[in-house]
């Protein structure tokens, strides 16, 4: 490999606080029981701040702000004024995106040229979308005068932190509905930096409340009497939790949650091409995607050309400082996402499946994880079942079309799957028969506000994005 | 002249596009007839009655879908003296063949105004269009028993699903005289299924059944149970139509959401370049 010099992006663009309290009804509070947690850089396991827990009290206070701010002030405003506001949150992340990326970069640990031309330019772009909605609801599509739901309770992941708040909150306060946002607990950095946005951007008190905590305060948020809606992106483990605990509620639910994408490559298929989709597909943000592609089904005539330039490619993947500008793989989120990883990787390797990674030094401090593929993985695997949500690959083959939509269907999960041939109509039989809620033909890992998301079966259900992303913050 | 011995009708159950008695050999009596007593086996076999119909149904053309419900229409226009004979008022069948007039229409519509071409900001072909999103239980409203049935019914299958429905446990005739329609209606065996018996026994099955879908709680009284079904269904993530009010309109516009309910949007992009 090229050696490179080191080219960190500076972090002194960002000024971060040694402690940030809860953002409720338009200021900055502390937690009515004081408690805290710390969020620390996934790269060198430094503290960044000390971040407050909400505890129940706290999270019925967020959620009665809304309340008023919705029957007061968001609810009665016209759509064309809800919308300038929008508007002018989308100008302040585009003007601040430096500070956020950096933000996000050390907080999450995504290289930065992730967070810089990928996360932040869709932040903006999302809520510049919705923005346009806000005053054109009633042609949408869902009749003449569609209502919005009324307090809206979000928990969003770690992997995309900044990018799922805009997930969340654009559609939501366009189509007139006031949100409490519960961020993940190791990423809660740029959602408390979007709180000052949205005071910088004069958003009335109570539209935007912003809880920070773990599991205990997202279970206080979503199960709260008073919210409306409830939209959660996660481990479908939790997102089942959620659909029982709104059984019976008049909540609206949406769900985004995981994946076990199959991207299958075809004989016909440009390899080099294939191989950067194979790359993008899965090593993409350390494979921390929901919608990744962790199921590589090649062609048997051609698995050992891909196998063999899909190494080659591995081995030119620069891992390490997320700020510099040249790295490809950053920091695994947490400790405990990293066990999780070395824990299914092992199981791949004890049940008889060849592991393999380039050669990659990794540093000493942080978590971080090899880029890795398994060869002569079957559909009974582990590996090849359960969603690793990092950047491991679990390589199949298959001989027909048939047999490979068979195996690519083989899932509970259906977010999302890829398919790479040279041929037109195959790629258009492919995407009939694939369950699943998007379809990447010749292209993988490609979002935009205007493209609705989301999946089939266990994956969830909702969709965000698009026209289709008002809906689930309307009542239809 | 003796009067003639009249030949009674046996009320059976309707799935995979056949009339089995309940496999239980249970009956119960209701509106002066036997009727089948559905029981958990009966829910099952059911469910893999209509997840083999789902790829022949999913697979027509919408415009063939669409011709098969206005076929059910005609059908029950020529038989509207027997649900009236049962008892069903004269301006609910209308009502209820208007029904499968409507939804038939809505077959090749879907796709247009719920999908479409998305302008993404990169050089890409972009486009969403609807699915069904396969095998859905229905627990259909206990009043109106036809109209209620008829509204449950047609939006699930017009997208392409393939529906278990339990039938009104009090009015069960107009159901199985339903079936007998559909049966002869060029639609296909499995694509509707039909349980007659206690919602309290069957719905529970379908509720937690791993290869079904979604559920449409709808003709569920008992909100109790009703979030009980709720809680059982979220083991596989199925998608969820809650019970109707108990007021609800059934002659009045029924509206889109029990069809896009059903539905899956499914996203395809692809790079545009020489």
């Amino acid at each position: 490999m090229f050696e490179y010099a080191p080219a960190p992006e500076s972090r002194s663009v960002v000024d971060i606080k040694p402690a940030y309290g809860l953002f409720i009804d338009g200021k900055f509070v502390d937690p009515s029981d004081g408690g805290s947690f710390k969020s620390i850089n996934p790269a060198t396991e430094e503290v960044l701040a000390e971040i407050a827990e909400a505890g129940s009290g706290d999270v019925d206070r967020a959620v009665r702000a809304a309340r008023t701010a919705y029957e007061k002030v968001w609810g009665p405003m016209p759509g064309q004024d809800r919308a300038k506001y929008l508007f002018r949150i989308a100008r302040i992340i585009q003007e601040r995106s430096r500070e956020l990326a950096v933000l996000e970069s050390l907080d999450n640990g995504k290289p930065i040229k992730e967070s810089r031309d990928v996360d932040l330019p869709l932040v903006a772009a999302h809520f510049f979308y919705y923005a346009g909605w806000a005053d054109k609801l009633p042609y949408a599509g869902f009749g003449p005068d569609p209502q919005p739901l009324g307090v809206a309770a979000q928990v969003i992941p770690w992997n995309f932190p900044l990018l799922m708040l805009a997930w969340k909150i654009a559609p939501a306060l366009a189509a007139g509905n006031t949100v409490v946002l519960k961020p993940a607990e190791t990423t809660p950095l740029t959602a408390l930096l979007f709180a000052e946005i949205c005071q910088q951007a004069d958003l009335p008190p109570g539209v935007v409340n912003i809880v920070t905590g773990a599991g205990e305060t997202g279970r206080a948020l979503v199960e709260h009497p008073g919210v409306d809606k409830v939209a959660f992106t996660g481990s479908t483990e939790v997102g089942r939790a959620i659909a029982r605990s709104v059984a019976g509620s008049r909540k609206k639910l949406t769900l985004e949650l995981g994946g076990k994408a199959a991207n299958i490559v075809f004989d016909d298929a440009p390899i080099d091409q294939a191989v950067e989709g194979i790359v993008n597909g899965i090593f993409f943000n350390q494979g921390h995607v929901c919608c990744a592609g962790s199921r590589l089904l090649v062609q048997e005539s051609v698995a050992d050309r891909v196998l063999e330039s899909l190494k080659r490619r591995m081995a030119q993947l620069r891992l390490g400082d997320p700020l510099d500008k040249n790295t490809d793989i950053g920091a695994i989120n947490s400790a405990a996402q990293l066990a999780r990883i070395k824990e299914l990787s092992d199981a791949g390797a004890a049940e008889g499946t060849e592991r393999w990674s380039p050669p990659c030094e990794l540093p000493d401090r942080g978590f971080w994880f090899a880029p890795t593929i398994f060869t002569g993985v079957t559909q009974a695997h582990r590996i090849a079942r359960e969603e690793i949500f990092g950047p491991v690959l679990s390589v199949l083959t298959f001989r027909t079309p048939a047999e490979a939509v068979e195996k690519a269907n083989n899932t509970p999960y259906g977010l999302s799957a890829g398919i790479w041939t040279d041929k037109g109509s195959r790629i258009l039989w492919m995407a009939d028969r694939l369950r699943a809620g998007v379809v990447w033909a010749n292209t993988f890992n490609k979002f935009d506000p205007t493209s609705p998301f989301g999946g089939y079966k266990e994956s969830g259900y909702g969709r965000e994005g698009g026209r289709h992303g008002l809906e689930a913050y309307l009542n239809v | 002249m003796s009067e003639r011995v009249a030949v009674r009708k046996t009320y059976k159950l309707y799935i995979g596009g056949k009339f089995p008695r309940s496999e239980s050999g249970r009956s119960y009596i209701v509106q002066d007839a036997n009727v089948a007593l559905s029981s958990r086996k009966d829910a099952r076999d059911a469910v893999v009655a209509a997840r083999a119909a789902v790829k022949g149904w999913a697979g027509a053309t919408a415009y063939n879908r669409g011709q098969v419900l206005y076929r059910v229409a005609e059908m029950l226009e020529g038989r509207r003296e027997q649900f009236v004979a049962l008892g069903v008022p004269g301006e609910e069948v209308d009502a209820a063949i208007d029904r499968w007039v409507w939804y038939a229409g809505w077959s090749d519509k879907l796709a247009q105004v719920y999908g479409g071409a998305n302008p993404v900001a990169g050089p890409y072909f972009n486009i969403s269009a609807p699915e069904p999103t396969g095998v859905v239980a229905v627990v259909a409203p206990e009043r109106p028993a036809l109209l209620g049935l008829v509204s449950v019914i047609a939006p699930a299958i017009v997208s392409g699903n393939t529906v278990v429905v339990a039938a009104s446990p009090a009015e069960p005739l107009a159901a199985i005289t339903l079936a007998e329609v559909l049966a002869t209606s060029d639609l296909p065996g499995g694509v509707v299924n039909l349980l007659t018996g206690k919602i309290s026994e069957t719905v529970p099955t379908l509720a937690a059944h791993m290869d079904v879908n979604a559920i449409d709680l709808t003709g569920v009284a008992d909100a109790g149970l009703a979030a009980e079904l709720e809680i059982k269904a979220a083991e596989n993530l199925k998608r969820v139509l809650r019970p109707a009010p108990a007021d609800h309109d059934w002659f009045a516009d029924p509206g889109v959401t029990r069809m896009t309910t059903l539905l899956e949007t499914k996203t395809v992009w692809h790079p545009k370049g020489v």
